[in-house]
C-alpha cells in the first residue's frame, strides 16, 4: 500500500468530518433562520452580518458552561452517552460518494468516497441502529425520570421504524441489484434516478429518516412540552452540545444517504457534457456541488416540515410504523420483485 | 394513593408504577401547579393535584380595601383577560350602588371585554397547536395578542394587568388611535385567524391528537359545574351572555357555538368560533356608538365617580367628592349582590356581602379555572402523558385564576 494512498485517504476523512461538522453547525443556523422566515422573524441577526457568527458564539458558550452531572447518575454512562451519540453520526459519512473519481493531469485516479465497501447500505444501517445507544445510554444514566421515558421512546421509535426502512431498501436493492453506495450512484447516472423506479419506497424512506433522526414530527423523545427536554433534560455544556450536534449532522447523513439513494448523488442532467467542457478535475467537483445541493434541498425539507406540522403521539407513532410503513413496504416489495420479474422475462 | 397526602416518591421498591411529578415547574403546566401522576409506562393510572402554589390570598385582601382598589386585584386572576375581570368587578360594585351605567360605556365594555375573550382564546387554542408541536401556528396567531394589548395600552396605559375602567364607567374616553387601532385589528385578525384554522382545523396530525381524547359528557361537566368554552364543548348551550344579559348583551346577535363530544378538539373548534363571534361583536358595538351621543365615557355619578382633577381643583364640590371617595366616607347599601360575566375560562362570579362599609364584608371569586380544574386529576386517570398535557392546555388552567 503506498503512502500516497493513506495520505489521500486521511485528507478526504478529515476534509469530510470537517465538512459535516461545519454543517451541523450551521444547520443550526439554518434551522434557526428557516424558523424565523417561516413564522415572520428576522432569526439570529447580532452576531455577524446576518448572525452569520451565531454558531460560533453558541459553540463557544456550549464550552464555557458549567458542567454539571447530577448526584445520583451514572457518570461514566452519562459521560459514555453524547460521545457514543457523536460517534455513530460522524463515522455513517465513510461509504457516500461524494462525488466522481478525480483524474489529474498525471493520471492519478482520486476517488471522492471514503472507502467503497459492497455492502455499503448495510454498513449504514448499522451506524444508524447504533445512534439510538447514545440516546438510550444518555437517558438512562441521567437517573431521571423524563429522561428514561424518553429513552424508552426512542428506543422503541428507532426500531419500529428500522423496519420499515430496512423494508423500503429491500425494494430499491431488488432494482439496483447491488449494496455498493457507488455502484447505485453510477447506475443512476443522467435521468435514471431511483426515484422514479421506487417513488412508493422513497417516501417510506423519508418518512423513515425523519423518524430515524428524531425530528418533528417525531421529536417524542424530546418533545419539551411534554419530557422537558427528553434524553438530554440533565445535560448541560458540551455535553449537551454534542447531542444536538448529532442531531444535526444525522440530518446531514440522512439527507445525503436520500440523495445518493434516490436522487442520483452527484449525478445530474447534462454532465458528460460538462465534462467534455470542464475537464475530468473541475467536473467531478460540480457533482459534488450539484449532490450538496440536493443535500441541503433535503435539509430544508427537514426543516419545513419540522416547523410546519404537530407531533405524533407515542401509540399514534406505533400505529403508524408497524400498521401502516411495514404493511406498504411489504407491498411495495412484492409488487417490485413482480414487476422486475416480468420485464426481465419478457 | 391517599389524595390527601400525595406520595412524590417511589417508596415501594417492587411497585411496577413510577410516580412522575408534573410540576410545579414544568413546560406544560403554563404556570404553578403540581400534577403527582402513578405511571404505567406512559399511561396515567391515577393522579393527585396539588394547587394553591400562588395562592396570594385575594379574597381575605379584598376585605380591606375599598372597592375601588379591588379592581388591581381582579386583573390578577385570570391575567390573561383582565378587562373581563375588572368589568365584571366595576359591574358587580354597580349591582350593589344601583348605577345605571349610559349605553354608550356598555358598549365601550363590550368592545373591551371582546377583546379579551379574542385574547384569552388566541393563549388557549395557540397553546393546543404549541403542545402538540406546532410552533408556528402558535407564532402566527400569537402576535396578534400583542396587537390587542396595544390597544388596551391607549385605552388604559397598561398591557397585562389592566385596571381599565372604574366603577360607572371608564377612567377617560377612548382616543382616536384607540379606534384606529381596533379598526385595523378587525380588519387584520380574521385574515391570520382564518389562516390558522386552515393550518390546524384539517391537519390530519392534530385531529388525531385531539379529537376522542378527553371526552365529557354534559352530565360529567354539569356534575363538575363546568362552564364557559369546556361546558359548550360537551354540548351544553350555556353562556352567561346570553342566559343572564349584562352590559347590553342582549342587543347584539351573535351565536353560542356548542361542541358534541367534549373533547379537546371541539373544545378548539368551540373557542375559535367564539373568536369569530367576538369579532362581530366588536364590529356591531363600534356601529352602535356611533349613534351614540359622543364623548360620554361614564355614568353621572358623583358619588362614586372620582371627578376629574381640573374639577377638583377649582371646584368645591369636586374637592368634596373627591376627599370622600378617597377618605371612604360614602354610604354603600346593606346588600349581597352576585353577578357574573362570560370570562375566557367560564362564568366568572364576584359575590360580594357588603355590611354597609367601604369594604366588603366577603368577597368571593367564582374562578372558572379553579372549578374547571377539579375534574383534571379524575380525567387524567387512564389517558396517555401526552394526552394529559394538551389536555391541560385546551383547559387553558391559568395559575392566578386557579389559585387566586
Amino acid at each position: 500500500m503506498d503512502i500516497s494512498f493513506v495520505i489521500e485517504k486521511f485528507v478526504l476523512v478529515a476534509i469530510i468530518f470537517g465538512i459535516s461538522l461545519v454543517i451541523a453547525m450551521y444547520s443550526t443556523y439554518a434551522e434557526r433562520k428557516v424558523a424565523a422566515f417561516l413564522q415572520d422573524r428576522l432569526g439570529p441577526d447580532r452576531a455577524g452580518p446576518f448572525g452569520i457568527l451565531q454558531p460560533l458564539a453558541d459553540g463557544l458558550k456550549m464550552f464555557m458552561k458549567e458542567e454539571i452531572i447530577p448526584t445520583h447518575a451514572n457518570k461514566w454512562l452519562f459521560m459514555v452517552g453524547p460521545g457514543l451519540a457523536m460517534l455513530t453520526a460522524c463515522i455513517g459519512t465513510a461509504v457516500i460518494p461524494w462525488g466522481s473519481p478525480i483524474t489529474t493531469a498525471a493520471g492519478r485516479i482520486i476517488p471522492l468516497q471514503v472507502t467503497d465497501i459492497n455492502v455499503g447500505v448495510l454498513y449504514i444501517f448499522g451506524v444508524v441502529s447504533l445512534s439510538v445507544y447514545g440516546v438510550m445510554i444518555g437517558g438512562w444514566a441521567s437517573n431521571n425520570k423524563y429522561s428514561l421515558l424518553s429513552a424508552i421512546r426512542a428506543a422503541s421509535q428507532n426500531i419500529s421504524y428500522e423496519v420499515a426502512m430496512g423494508l423500503s431498501i429491500i425494494a430499491l436493492l431488488l432494482v439496483t441489484n447491488t449494496m455498493s453506495l457507488k455502484e447505485i450512484v453510477e447506475m443512476q447516472h443522467g435521468w435514471h434516478w431511483n426515484v422514479l423506479y421506487q417513488p412508493l419506497g422513497f417516501l417510506l424512506f423519508i418518512i423513515c429518516a425523519f423518524a430515524e433522526t428524531n425530528r418533528a414530527p417525531f421529536d417524542l423523545p424530546e418533545c419539551e412540552t411534554e419530557l422537558i427536554g427528553g434524553y438530554h433534560t440533565e445535560y448541560s455544556s458540551m455535553k449537551l452540545g454534542f447531542y444536538l450536534f448529532a442531531e444535526y449532522i444525522n440530518m446531514f447523513v440522512s439527507s445525503a444517504v436520500m440523495a445518493t439513494l434516490y436522487f442520483g448523488g452527484y449525478n445530474y442532467p447534462g454532465m458528460d457534457w460538462v465534462l467534455t467542457q470542464v475537464g475530468p478535475v473541475i467536473a467531478p467537483l460540480i457533482g459534488t456541488a450539484v449532490l450538496f445541493a440536493k443535500i441541503f434541498a433535503f435539509i430544508f425539507f427537514f426543516m419545513w416540515v419540522r416547523w410546519t406540522i404537530p407531533r405524533f403521539r407515542y401509540d399514534q407513532l406505533m400505529h403508524l410504523g408497524w400498521k401502516v410503513l411495514i404493511p406498504i413496504a411489504i407491498a411495495n416489495v412484492i409488487v417490485t420483485g413482480i414487476v422486475i420479474a416480468i420485464v426481465e422475462k419478457f | 394513593m391517599n389524595h390527601n397526602q400525595p406520595v412524590y416518591t417511589d417508596n415501594d421498591p417492587q411497585s411496577e408504577l413510577v410516580t412522575l411529578n408534573l410540576g410545579p415547574t414544568h413546560p406544560a403546566t403554563h404556570g404553578v401547579f403540581q400534577n403527582v401522576l402513578q405511571l404505567d409506562g406512559e399511561r396515567i393510572v391515577s393522579g393527585v393535584s396539588t394547587i394553591g402554589y400562588i395562592h396570594r390570598a385575594f379574597e381575605k385582601i379584598a376585605e380591606h380595601r375599598p372597592f375601588y382598589q379591588i379592581t388591581p386585584l381582579t386583573d390578577r386572576l385570570n391575567y390573561c383577560s383582565s378587562p373581563i375581570n375588572n368589568m365584571g368587578w366595576h359591574m358587580t360594585v354597580e349591582k350593589l350602588l344601583n348605577i345605571t351605567v349610559p349605553k354608550r360605556v356598555d358598549y365601550l365594555r363590550i368592545i373591551v371585554m371582546e377583546l379579551a375573550r379574542i385574547s384569552d382564546h388566541i393563549i388557549c387554542n395557540t397553546i393546543i397547536a404549541q403542545d402538540t408541536g406546532a410552533t408556528t401556528t402558535f407564532l402566527y396567531l400569537f402576535q396578534f395578542r400583542e396587537h390587542i394589548y396595544e390597544i388596551y395600552e391607549e385605552i388604559c396605559g397598561a398591557r397585562l394587568t389592566t385596571n381599565i375602567g372604574r366603577i360607572g364607567g371608564f377612567e377617560r374616553d377612548f382616543n382616536d388611535i384607540a379606534f384606529a387601532k381596533i379598526n385595523k385589528f378587525l380588519k387584520e385578525f380574521p385574515v391570520a385567524l382564518r389562516e390558522f384554522e386552515s393550518l390546524l382545523n384539517r391537519n390530519r396530525i392534530f385531529i388525531d391528537r385531539t379529537a376522542g381524547v378527553a371526552c365529557v359528557t354534559p352530565e360529567q361537566a354539569l356534575d363538575y359545574s363546568w362552564s364557559g368554552p369546556l361546558l359548550r364543548a360537551t354540548g351544553v348551550d350555556y353562556d352567561v351572555r346570553v342566559s343572564e344579559p349584562y352590559c347590553s348583551y342582549d342587543e347584539f346577535d351573535f351565536e353560542v357555538p356548542v361542541g358534541t363530544s367534549g373533547d379537546i378538539y371541539d373544545r378548539y373548534l368551540v373557542r375559535n368560533e367564539e373568536m369569530w363571534q367576538s369579532v362581530s361583536l366588536i364590529e356591531q358595538a363600534l356601529e352602535k356608538i356611533k349613534h351614540e351621543p359622543a364623548g360620554v365615557f361614564h355614568a353621572d355619578v358623583p358619588d362614586f365617580y372620582l371627578p376629574a382633577k381640573e374639577e377638583v381643583y377649582n371646584n368645591m364640590e369636586a374637592l368634596i367628592y373627591h376627599f370622600k371617595i378617597v377618605m371612604g366616607e360614602i354610604d354603600a347599601p346593606k346588600a349581597e349582590v352576585y353577578h357574573a360575566v362570560e370570562g375566557g375560562n367560564g362564568e366568572l362570579g364576584f359575590y360580594l356581602i357588603n355590611d354597609g362599609g367601604r369594604t366588603p364584608y366577603r368577597l368571593h371569586f367564582r374562578r372558572p379555572s379553579f372549578i374547571n380544574y377539579s375534574m383534571y386529576a379524575k380525567m387524567s386517570e387512564g389517558m396517555l402523558l401526552s394526552d394529559a398535557i394538551i389536555n391541560m392546555s385546551s383547559m387553558n388552567i391559568i395559575a392566578g385564576e386557579l389559585d387566586a
